[in-house]
């Protein structure tokens, strides 16, 4: 152990805490820990692996199928099936950036050095969204295209150029920032890991195909049909599977859902001790 | 420079923090000091933004520590060692903290230097010592080159090594000019580190004093000597109008230096055997002001007291 010398360097130049400079810590900090690794991974290989099942199976008992069956399939949407999963997983992701400082209380390093909070929120918000889009826009092309594999054996497939499908598969990687936020939103408000993730697994697997037993005097169907998941798959859908909701509707209610959520989590990550 | 301005936080309908107004000057290592749960760590935590005040308000260089353009050069902060994310490395950990203030990256380096961390800069947090997380910690405040640095019992948990290697890192930075905010509730650490004290109770400011006048305020110092011929002497210093005392085989006087005491047996002829002058414990005498304060009292049981443990049922 050497004596320590408190040696004043002259005082350089910084540029101070600005949202940029924000940025590129929020940057290194997503994936200076191993488990931002392995979520993104976890959610290229469940996706991808749960579409090749999903569509060989479909592409063996397609002869099986009975004629609205068989027009009810969508290829393209089918072909992204495996985000049936993978949207739990980046759900988990965006739920653990928040959490993770809370748990861990890095959370007081974090705010002692950038003390205005919603530029962190800001930041940490950004970053999950582009790395959910990019990942999410890479898996989605991979799984289309294993998917039209076997969709080919028996003559279903579909390509980049037939209409809606360019968008399907930029919707999947839209869908994936979606619930990558939903956990994010989850996470500022709960400040808890289980809790925020249960919450996110109820809230975007569970709940949506229960909420219909909601008796239509109080508005089940119309419930139903906007909540979370229900009205964000729609843009996934080449041909949309649900009257009155159309691709981009249901993706604004979907978007406006966690961005509620988040609004209220912003607004309680700044007001409370951290 | 650090103000404090009627700083109060109110926790439900208890007071954790009461109306404390304090400044600690650059240049001098302030101690504060209290019980634990005193309201220390709240305080500290309300000067840094990250809880906030019931009432009152805390300055850091004249403006709140939230308003900083770059706050990392405002204050270096070390309030507990194990706040950080432990996946990370610690070169990691002050990438993203020097990053967030666009501070130079070779300033990461330089901390990890001085703190002797450059060896394990590239292992996992949460495989490090108290010790080694205490110097990542201290590598993270001075990433800013701040000229306020403030610790929260930086020396708890450490072996003697660490605890003299802060003491040392302390005072150094002092002496360089800086501002340092260092809390305990050790008064004996505080009266090695210490140049001024702020002493606090519930809360509650006790005492805002130098550590010299706080330690001749609250102890008395006594004089004791031993002697074979301890009689003589004891009626030789009443003769001067000092009063002794018998205690554990010493004569204890007070009110008189232990040359007045040596020259009088000299000139008497008396044999002294051992000579000392004694501070009563800073212990007791920090215990003494803060005995009303203590937010958790241990009882000890005496046999005076009549009662028995398991006995009242």
């Amino acid at each position: 152990m050497s004596a320590p010398v408190a040696q004043r360097p002259q005082q350089q130049q910084a540029g101070g805490v600005t949202f940029v400079n924000v940025l590129r810590a929020e940057w290194v900090k997503f994936w200076s820990v191993r488990s931002t690794a392995w979520a993104v991974l976890a959610l290229v290989v469940v996706t991808i692996g749960i579409t090749t099942l999903f569509s060989w199976g479909i592409s063996e008992s397609y002869d099986q199928l009975d004629a609205s069956e068989r027009s009810d399939l969508d290829p393209a949407n089918a072909s992204l099936s495996g985000l049936f999963f993978g949207q739990l997983v980046i759900a988990v992701l965006g739920a653990l950036v928040v959490t993770a400082e809370y748990s861990t209380r890095g959370v007081r390093s974090t705010f002692t050095a950038v003390p205005r909070r919603l530029n962190v929120l800001a930041a940490k918000a950004l970053v999950l969204a582009v790395v959910a889009f990019v990942v999410g826009l890479v898996t989605c092309f991979v799984a289309f295209f294993i998917g039209q594999l076997f969709f080919a054996s028996v003559d279903i497939d579909v390509s980049l150029g037939d209409p809606g499908v360019p968008r399907v598969i930029i919707g999947g990687a839209l869908y994936v920032v979606g619930c990558g936020m939903f956990g994010f939103a989850l996470g500022t408000l709960l400040r808890h890991s289980a809790g925020a993730i249960t919450t996110a697994v109820a809230l975007l697997l569970v709940v949506p195909p229960l909420i219909g037993l909601i008796p239509d005097a109080l508005g089940g169907e119309q419930i139903s049909k906007w909540f979370t998941s229900n009205a964000g798959t729609h843009i996934m859908e080449t041909v949309s599977s649900t009257e009155g909701i159309g691709p981009w509707s249901g993706y604004a209610a979907f978007t406006l859902q966690w961005l509620v959520l988040l609004v209220i989590g912003a607004w309680l990550v700044k007001r409370r001790d951290a | 420079m650090i103000e404090a301005r009627g700083l109060t936080k109110v926790y439900g309908s208890k007071k954790a923090v009461d109306d404390l107004s304090f400044t600690v000057s650059p240049g001098i290592v302030t101690g504060f000091l209290g019980p634990n749960g005193a309201g220390k760590s709240t305080t500290m935590r309300m000067i840094l933004g990250l809880d906030r005040p019931t009432s009152g308000q805390a300055l850091v260089n004249g403006q709140p520590y939230t308003a900083a353009k770059v706050p990392l050069r405002e204050v270096g902060a070390l309030l507990d060692a194990k706040d950080v994310h432990g996946g990370r490395t610690a070169r990691a950990h002050l990438t993203v903290l020097a990053l967030s203030n666009g501070l130079p990256k070779r300033r990461v380096d330089e901390v990890l230097e001085l703190t002797g961390l450059t060896g394990v800069a590239k292992k996992r947090i949460r495989g490090f010592s108290l010790g080694m997380s205490q110097r990542l910690g201290i590598a993270a405040a001075m990433l800013g080159d701040p000229d306020v640095l403030m610790f929260d019992e930086p020396v708890n948990g450490l072996d003697p090594e660490g605890i003299l290697w802060i003491r040392n890192f302390m005072r150094s930075l002092a002496a360089g000019g800086r501002t340092v905010f260092v809390s305990s509730h050790l008064m004996s650490e505080m009266a090695l580190t210490a140049d001024h004290l702020i002493v606090i109770g519930r809360g509650k400011l006790l005492a805002d004093m130098g550590t010299k006048d706080f330690i001749a305020q609250n102890s008395a110092t006594t004089v004791r000597v031993r002697s074979p011929q301890a009689d003589q002497l004891a009626r030789a210093l009443a003769e001067r109008g000092t009063q002794t005392r018998q205690v554990d085989g010493y004569l204890e006087l007070s009110g008189v230096a232990t040359d007045q005491v040596g020259d009088l047996a000299a000139s008497r002829g008396i044999t002294i055997h051992e000579l000392f002058q004694q501070r009563s414990s800073l212990e007791e005498a920090f215990m003494e002001l803060t005995r009303d304060s203590v937010e958790y009292h241990a009882e000890v049981p005496t046999a005076a007291s009549g009662s028995v443990p398991g006995g009242a049922a």
